[in-house]
């Protein structure tokens, strides 16, 4: 019962874009560029698709008891925690050691998955003498529609719903309307039908003219919201690569929005070719897990009577009871837990323990590029090109965010080699781009900088084993970034086009609800607080605090465990100081201060109602969401339906070798010292921005002369786009110079010395066709025409004397018939 | 003397030779289809003599009916185009019949 109407409920959140996308772009609305009927129907689409979002995410909490946990329990670091019959009852392992134990919780499983509701209360009041109630273990999973089947493999459209696919829902359906309605404001110039684009020139030096293409950028927006929630929807890992396609072509429509910019289209072309590296790593992983696993799935198949025909991958690894992926002790290979009854009964499958780690990383390849970590990040600044409405929505908020929440989806079969890669890419991309973001001057450039920065936050938590914390920081950086990217689009759109930070200052006298909201955005992300404002055991705070603490504390749980990993803890910390630095420094520069440019600043204005109107939706969400921290409710609705061996964390054998991962107590243990650390170097990062961009104390001009090799360095980005056109293009450029040289040399030269050996022959060719054929030819026609023309004498048309003829040939004829046959 | 093959022969021999010796001279349209009369009656006289006096049966016999047959038709075919010849030339001499000519 509540499978299927969460699962109606986000098929029609996640089909309705699409429908919009195919009358908006087919519904011949080149006819009027000057209609906004098109964005409304945009709007109405994900705005309807966020309140059946809203309506599955408080359907799944009521009917799992959800509100009712905070009152019930005092221990609530308890509420992250399912109770361990139930995280044995998720738990592969077990599945794998007796036969009896795991038909009965299979059963038990399905009772919890395949909305039996009967069963499920019963269930509940089983149970009910254990408080606190249930939480977790409610996964629902099935499959929409089956694409094709070749061989064994099934290639269906499935969905996969637990707490973190509502939570994803509802935070894409909600931040994608209020960008939706903020494109409305911010793309009205569209609505013409002569646009003139300052920013692209013709080969002549004129502007380009073109008409206004309102309806096709909402088109666009609409088929990602499709693509987005489909993602987040999909059941198994082959759909999800499917839309992982989609969502990468729609960034690749929408930052070639201005399709007549050079710019723009280089951008699109960069982010898609960066992407499709990762993703060839994507289809390597993906070969892995299908020659091995031989499913798709993440969850269960079942048949018509409620019996499970197919493990699915989520259930297949083998754990033991600390969490630790069993191996065998010899060859070290790992058993695939129950695969098929029906393909092979009661066999088991092994896989080399080395290549669960490439499928992994395979698969956390894909994550790189989509989230453009190192060393796959330099697509996401060029990505700016694009509308800011475009950055908000696609380049901050969801589509980057899908890498992260594909390692979070995807983190079962992930192994600790694999999550140690994972902590150290995000540690790398957490640093560097958030130096390359103390130095950039555009506006957007900056967020872009700090979006990939943030990105390597969650890759970080997601790698120290923080499952929840890494999810906790999307989520609510998903707010603060959306946020902020739409106040920096207010600010464009103000200053007429202008994104150059220096040009800018002074303007939240013009436009105070920008910089208003701007501000809640930076103090989120910044994740400054005061502490014991409430009571003295707690934090007043903006999102950003809880999440970024939550993640800053793993790591530090973490290093605790394994101290030959310090930096995992010591990078991200120090860049919690340099990320409120750049924030801050963005907004001294941007609304703080003196006008720099006085044609700019009296020419700018506040933007419409339309626009502000999401940004103070936003900045609402962006500042309370995480409120209550690692008990409050965010946290804990993403966690419900957390991997089984994440709360309690994996304690390495002594001498192993192997890392030790902090479960929930541990990290709960290090929560204070962390955050007490965190702040302070937010606050020192704040102050030092304040002091050099807020007052005049400073000169930064002067410290900028003195680290000029510094600045450079990072000015231009670490030389990572050097780097790259000296590894990559300029050999490609070296190897497609041969190819034209040998083309043109060896290729051409016999392709010539053929033509011209034919002109030879035909010439030849020629002269037989001449002489001979049409001589023959001729001859036959002359003379044809020679005997005609001698026979016509005999046609006299006389009467008589063609009685004569006759008279004649038949005393012939006589002649010769007596003379020959005399007798 | 009694009749024998050899004198119908001869007579439809007579009949044929008069009857081309017409069509060629004459320069009166009905006077060449007279000759045609003619030419086909020599060779009726052929079938009809071939046939009494040889062992083709009635043959020959259902062959001449069918040559007068055809004769009649031809005549009245014929007889159709003088009348329009004269009409258009007020003439049916053959050799005013030249418009055809190459």
């Amino acid at each position: 019962m509540v499978g299927e109407t969460l699962r109606n409920l986000l098929m029609i959140a996640w089909l309705l874009p699409l429908a919009g996308f195919a009358v908006e772009i087919f519904g011949g609305f080149w006819g009027s560029r000057k209609s906004r009927v098109a964005a409304w129907m945009s709007v109405g689409c994900i705005a309807t698709g966020f309140f059946c979002s809203l309506s599955a995410l408080l359907i799944w909490g009521s009917s799992n008891n959800f509100w009712k946990v905070p009152h019930e329990t005092d221990h609530h670091a308890d509420a992250g925690h399912a109770e361990p019959d139930h995280a044995v009852a998720d738990h592969p392992a077990d599945s794998h050691d007796s036969h009896d134990s795991h038909d009965s919780h299979d059963s038990h499983d399905s009772h919890d998955s395949h909305d039996s509701h009967d069963s499920h209360d019963s269930h509940d009041s089983h149970d009910s003498h254990e408080p606190p109630v249930v939480l977790g273990q409610t996964v629902y999973s099935g499959t929409l529609y089956y694409l094709a089947r070749f061989g064994s493999l099934d290639i269906s459209l499935d969905y996969y719903i637990d707490s973190l696919t509502l939570v994803m829902f509802t935070m894409v359906t909600f931040i994608a309307t209020c960008i939706h309605v903020f494109a409305m404001g911010y793309m009205s110039e569209e609505l013409t039908e002569e646009l003139v684009d300052h920013s692209a020139h013709l080969s002549n030096g004129h502007h380009v003219h073109r008409p206004g293409r309102y309806y096709r950028f909402f088109a666009f927006l609409s088929l990602f919201c499709f693509s987005m929630l489909g993602l987040v929807l999909a059941g198994n890992i082959f759909q999800v690569f499917i839309f992982w396609e989609l969502v990468g072509i729609c960034s690749y429509l929408l930052i070639g929005f201005y399709t007549e910019r050079k710019a723009a289209c280089n951008a699109a072309n960069k982010a898609f070719v960066m992407n499709r590296v990762g993703d060839f790593g994507f289809l390597i992983g993906l070969m892995v897990l299908w020659t091995f696993f031989g499913t798709f799935r993440f969850g269960e198949t079942l048949n018509d009577k409620g019996e499970v025909v197919q493990a699915g991958l989520f259930q297949m690894l083998p754990r033991d009871e600390t969490g630790n992926v069993l191996r065998d002790a010899e060859s070290g290979d790992v058993k695939i837990g129950v695969v098929t009854a029906a393909v092979e009964p009661g066999g088991t499958r092994t896989i080399p323990y080395s290549l669960l780690v490439v499928a992994g990383l395979g698969v956390f390849a894909g994550c790189v590029g989509k989230s453009a970590q190192f060393p796959l990040q330099t697509w996401l600044p060029d990505a700016m090109e694009g509308p800011t409405p475009v950055s908000a929505l696609v380049h901050s908020a969801t589509m980057v965010a899908a890498g992260v929440y594909l390692v979070g989806r995807f983190y079962p079969m992930f192994v600790q080699e694999v999550l140690l890669t994972i902590a150290y890419v995000g540690c790398i991309t957490l640093f560097m781009a958030a130096t390359i973001a103390i130095v950039a001057t555009d506006i957007k450039k900056v967020l872009a900088y700090s979006t990939i920065s943030q990105l390597g936050y969650m890759m970080l938590g997601l790698g120290v084993f923080g499952w929840g914390a890494g999810l906790f920081h999307l989520i609510t950086h998903a707010f603060f970034k959306s946020l902020m990217f739409l106040c920096s689009g207010s600010v464009i759109y103000g200053c007429h086009h202008e994104q150059e930070m220096p040009k800018m200052g002074g303007l939240w006298r013009k436009m105070p609800i920008t910089a208003f909201t701007m501000l809640v955005g930076v103090i989120a992300i910044s994740g400054l607080a005061v502490p014991g404002l409430i009571s003295l055991s707690s934090v007043f705070a903006f999102s950003g605090f809880f999440s970024k603490d939550a993640v800053v504390a793993t790591s530090l749980a973490f290093v605790k465990g394994n101290p030959s990993h310090f930096l995992l803890f010591i990078v991200p910390l120090v860049t919690a100081g340099i990320t409120a630095f750049y924030m801050f420094r963005l907004w001294f520069y941007t609304f703080a201060g003196k006008p720099r440019d006085q044609h700019i600043y009296d020419h700018c204005h506040e933007s419409p109602w339309i626009m502000t109107g999401p940004l103070l939706a936003l900045s609402f969400f962006a500042a309370f969401c995480a409120i209550g921290g690692e008990e409050g409710p965010l946290y804990r609705l993403i966690t419900g339906d957390q991997p089984a061996h994440v709360a309690h964390g994996i304690a390495a054998p002594l001498g192993s070798g192997e890392l030790t991962l902090p479960g929930h107590e541990a990290i709960h243990a290090v929560h204070g010292t962390a955050g007490t650390l965190a702040l302070i170097a937010a606050a020192s990062g704040t102050f030092i921005a304040w002091l050099l961009y807020g007052t005049t104390l400073v000169n930064v001009a002067e410290i900028k002369r003195q680290l000029s090799g510094l600045h450079g360095f990072l000015a231009n980005k670490w030389h990572f786009d050097e780097l790259y056109d000296g590894l990559f293009m300029k050999p490609s450029h070296v190897v497609g110079s041969c190819c034209v040289w040998i083309d043109k040399t060896i290729f051409d030269g016999i392709i010539h010395a053929s033509a011209e050996v034919m002109i030879f022959i035909s010439k030849w060719d020629k002269l037989f066709d001449e002489a001979v054929v049409d001589g023959f030819v001729n001859l036959l026609g002359d003379s044809t025409f020679a005997v005609g023309r001698s026979l016509r004498v005999i046609q006299t048309g006389r009467l008589r004397q063609y009685v004569m003829f006759i008279v004649v040939g038949v005393v012939a004829l006589f002649a010769i018939l007596f003379t020959t046959f005399p007798g | 003397m009694t009749a024998d093959l050899n004198s119908y022969l001869f007579v439809g021999a007579v009949l044929f030779v008069c009857g081309v010796v017409c069509m060629a001279t004459k320069r009166n349209g009905i006077g060449v289809l007279m000759g045609v009369e003619l030419v086909l009656n020599g060779a009726n006289v052929n079938f009809v003599a071939f046939s009494r006096y040889t062992d083709l049966g009635l043959d020959g016999q259902i062959f001449s009916l069918f040559v007068i047959v055809l004769a009649a038709a031809e005549a009245a075919v014929a007889l159709a185009i003088a009348l329009n010849f004269y009409n258009n030339h007020l003439t049916i001499d053959v050799d005013r019949a030249n418009k055809l000519k190459g």
